[in-house]
């Protein structure tokens, strides 16, 4: 990699002295930042910073209260996200925004498709695109099939074709990756690799800060809305790092505490969802904490929601303290004391729409409640409590959880659902999107949840995390498990050949 | 979050409470022969039915769904009513086995909604014909007005000089029943959230099926109870009694700023809207104007009702000086 001087290229596209608040929260005050042509760019900085909305303003969905964007040196006001398309800049937004009911094809070429005489569209030249692209990006993704019921990572991984499916000067990534496995990753990283050589800017933002050293040259920080610094890669390490970011050093990323296993609590027998997974059996004691990993696809997640209620399954069992489970019935589920924290957190997580103190109420509607009616006392000191354990950035309680960052709006969905002091904790994806030091304390959580008896089962594309949480590791590749690995034997090889369907276990 | 709070200082349903008692005082002074306790009594008991089943379709509103067959459960249980009168039953006995036929309609619907997974607008539109077709085989082009007096005195008249009508303190029970049910119990609570989100509500062991069910069931009694109490209150049980109240219903909701996608509302402002509406129609029809016109006036609320709140959203959006910004293709982003 070769270093690159301030004295080199002009930069294509830079923020000066941008400030930008939304009532009452300041999320970005005097911020500047120059994105140059042929170098990866990162932005760092804890949850509610105020990254994606530094995004937004350069790419045009925000309007800035003060400061300038500046194109080629030129100071220009986009109007909108079009219009910043138009001038070459691609973003790829944090939360996916697909259309659920066009093809793959379709949102990715929305309203550019090839065209055929007399206006028509070209589905066959649309189609090979397509597929030209999802084979660029190592996928197989039917580009024919609708958005609806795609996988968080696989709309990512359609984000990040439309992004790339135009020219692109500018390459702007908001945690593309907080869903993704290390082969995904790896590809995405090839392609940027490519556009960086080609001489695109590249803008990426991760709270995985390996892949921040892997991929970048230049790192700025934000902190609290504010620029903390911004200056070359090399040389900084890790701990750096953090501490612009935090502001302070940080406690062990992954406090595992060593528990002796109890009885079984979680039981799986021989389950199947036809088409979907087939034949899975695994068990989840109190107080061990089970990492679920495989690729994306794999079916960990389909297990997940099959065994708390949401989908039905065709054949096998569930268990919960030797009481059998009834097949597609959350609620009886969450009777028995298990809890799935989902991995979308927007579609499934939470109500948009509906206030931080609502949202965590929503799993206590059995327990907050009086003589037969709501008890808003206990609702609002029990969202509360959570909110502030689990540290939630927030100006009310009562605010709608659209206004949170995307790490915040996690941290509800983890609260709602530790609120019920599950005896079983199914977490899907539990730090996506989730900040170092913020990471660091849902790992001491669930820690010492596992500690204090409860039996966490935890799906995590984050290899290090499962690695450096679990005691024992499950590996799914094609809807089968395929081994079963102490927390002593697993490495990363170990369990990325399992993963891979290379080994047999 | 200067959104929210500006917001929350328009709420559409203080907008159109206020509007409700602008319209009354305004009707006070202006209109002649309004103020009188004789008007008054009509006016309530002819908004009566559209209020009755107003109780319920808010609920179901707020959960996502609508039932457009409510005026012809009313008319089958009308008609029902009717044809079992002149057959000789004892009315104690006809009116149980109305509201079961209600309770019915509405499993029904419910049914269909729920266990096929049909959109609830086209399935009560179909059963909207199927009711009404039913209560005219029943029935035929009779009219039976020989109820007995106790009952149809108590349908139509007033608590002595009052303008108050009797059947207006069951209703102020039910209507206290629907409010604790909506806003201050767990179930209640769930229905927003159903409403908003129904795969959210679903993850959070909400069981949105059974939920719905139960609405589109309570929805089909108080349709038949409405049904009950329109033949008594005319005094005349025909095949298409009530016909075209499921517009009056839904447009008094919507007017009351429920959200026709669901997720939002209270009650207060639904009622709001359905007494604004019966005060409108009750002043046109002391003017003179045709019943063609007052359904036109209907219509236009109706679609002024759906504008109303999307407007001072957007108003209120605008004057926190933000843009409504949607992300490179689609609205539901962050903003
Ligand atoms: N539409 C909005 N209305 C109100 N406040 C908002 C809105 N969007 C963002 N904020 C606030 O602005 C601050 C910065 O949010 P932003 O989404 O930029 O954080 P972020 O750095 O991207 O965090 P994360 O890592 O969690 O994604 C937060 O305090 C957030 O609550
Ligand atoms: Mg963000």
């Amino acid at each position: 990699m070769t270093h690159l001087s301030d004295a080199g290229p002009a930069p294509v596209l830079a923020l000066k002295d941008i400030s930008k608040s939304f009532g009452a929260v300041r999320a970005l005050r005097d911020v500047s930042l120059e994105l140059f042509p042929g170098e990866v760019h990162a932005l760092a900085g804890e949850n509610g910073a105020g990254k994606s909305t530094l995004i937004k303003t350069l790419a045009g969905v925000h309007r800035p209260d003060a400061g300038q964007v500046l194109l080629d040196g030129e100071p220009t006001l986009f109007h909108g996200p079009a219009d910043a398309r138009d001038a070459g800049i691609a973003v790829i937004y944090q939360e996916p925004t697909l259309f659920p009911d066009l093809s793959i094809a379709e949102n990715i070429f929305m309203g550019r498709q090839p065209r055929r005489a007399l206006g028509r569209i070209d589905h066959k030249a649309t189609h090979g695109a397509t597929l030209a692209l999802m084979q660029r990006l190592g996928v197989e993704l039917d580009p024919d099939r609708p958005a609806r019921g795609l996988s968080i990572a696989d709309q990512q991984i359609v984000e990040i074709a439309k992004a790339l499916s135009f020219d692109a000067r500018v390459l702007i990534m908001d945690e593309p990756t907080a869903a993704l496995t290390g082969s995904e990753v790896a590809r995405l990283f090839g392609v940027v690799r490519t556009l960086r050589e080609q001489g695109s800017a590249v803008l990426f933002i991760s709270h995985r800060l390996e892949e921040i050293f892997q991929i970048c040259q230049r790192v700025t920080t934000l902190r609290d809305g504010a620029l903390i610094s911004s200056e070359p890669l090399d040389g900084m390490t890790e701990d750096d790092l953090v501490r612009r970011m935090v502001g302070r050093d940080l406690d062990e990323l992954y406090p595992k505490q060593d528990v002796e296993a109890g009885e079984v609590a979680l039981s799986v027998r021989r389950l199947t969802r036809e088409g979907v997974f087939t034949d899975v059996s695994f068990d989840v004691r109190r107080g061990e904490i089970v990492g679920l990993a495989g690729l994306v696809g794999a079916g960990r997640t389909e297990v997940a929601r099959a065994v708390f209620g949401v989908d039905r399954w065709d054949a096998g069992e569930v268990e919960i303290d030797g009481r059998k489970l009834t097949n597609g019935a959350p609620s009886t589920a969450m009777a028995s004391g298990l809890a799935l924290v989902p991995e979308d957190r927007r579609a499934q997580g939470l109500v948009m729409d509906m206030s931080i103190e609502r949202n965590i109420g929503l799993t206590g509607l059995r327990t907050t409640v009086k003589a037969g009616l709501m008890d808003r006392g206990a609702e609002r000191s029990r969202s509360l409590d959570w909110a502030v354990k689990l540290q939630v950035k927030y100006a009310r309680i009562a605010d709608t959880v659209n206004t949170l960052s995307g790490g915040n709006q996690q941290k509800v969905v983890l609260a709602k659902w530790l609120a019920t002091g599950p005896k079983v904790l199914i977490v899907d994806e539990p730090t996506r999107g989730i900040d170092v030091g913020t990471k660091a304390e849902v790992h001491r959580l669930l820690s010492q949840l596992a500690a204090d008896g409860v039996a966490v089962l935890m799906i995590s594309s984050d290899l290090p995390e499962i690695l450096g949480m679990a005691d024992r590791v499950l590996v799914m590749h094609e809807g089968r498990l395929t081994a079963e690995i102490p927390r002593s034997e697993a490495t990363e090889e170990t369990v990325m050949a399992a993963a891979t369907g290379r080994a047999a276990a | 979050m200067a959104d929210s709070a500006l917001a929350r200082a328009v709420r559409w349903d203080t907008v159109v409470g206020a509007l409700l008692i602008v319209v009354l005082l305004l009707s006070f002074t202006t209109v002649d022969g309004f103020g009188n306790a004789l008007n008054l009594s009509f006016l309530i008991g002819n908004t009566l039915p559209i209020a009755l089943i107003a109780l319920p379709m808010t609920l179901l509103v707020v959960s996502g769904e609508i039932d457009l067959s409510v005026a012809s459960t009313a008319g089958l249980s009308g008609a029902v009513m009717g044809a079992l009168w002149n057959q000789g039953m004892t009315i104690e006995t006809i009116i149980p086995i109305c509201l079961l036929l209600g309770v019915v309609c509405g499993l029904i619907n419910g049914l269909l909604v729920t266990r096929l997974g049909l959109p609830s607008l086209a399935v009560t539109i179909g059963t909207l014909a199927a009711y009404r077709g039913i209560a005219q085989i029943v029935l035929g082009s009779d009219a039976v007005t020989d109820f007995p007096t106790q009952y149809l005195d108590f349908a139509a008249g007033r608590i002595g000089d009052t303008f108050i009508p009797y059947a207006f303190l069951p209703f102020l029970v039910l209507l206290a029943i629907a409010v604790v049910a909506l806003h201050a119990t767990p179930f209640g609570r769930s229905l927003f959230a159903v409403g908003a989100s129904e795969e959210a509500a679903r993850f959070a062991g909400i069981r949105v099926k059974r939920q719905k069910l139960i609405l589109f069931t309570v929805t089909g009694l108080m349709a038949s109870l409405t049904g009950i109490f329109w033949a008594l209150h005319y005094a005349s049980a025909r095949f298409d009694n009530a016909t075209g109240l499921e517009l009056s219903v839904v447009a008094a909701v919507l007017l009351g700023g429920i959200d026709f996608d669901g997720g939002k509302g209270t009650l207060g402002g639904a009622i709001a809207g359905v007494f604004l509406l019966g005060a409108l129609q009750n002043v046109m029809s002391l003017q003179d104007v045709s019943a063609q016109s007052q359904i036109v006036v209907t219509g236009v609320l109706l679609v002024l009702s759906v504008l109303g709140p999307r407007v001072a959203r957007q108003i209120s959006v605008a004057r926190a000086g933000r843009r409504a910004a949607s992300a490179s293709t689609s609205a539901p982003t962050t903003s």
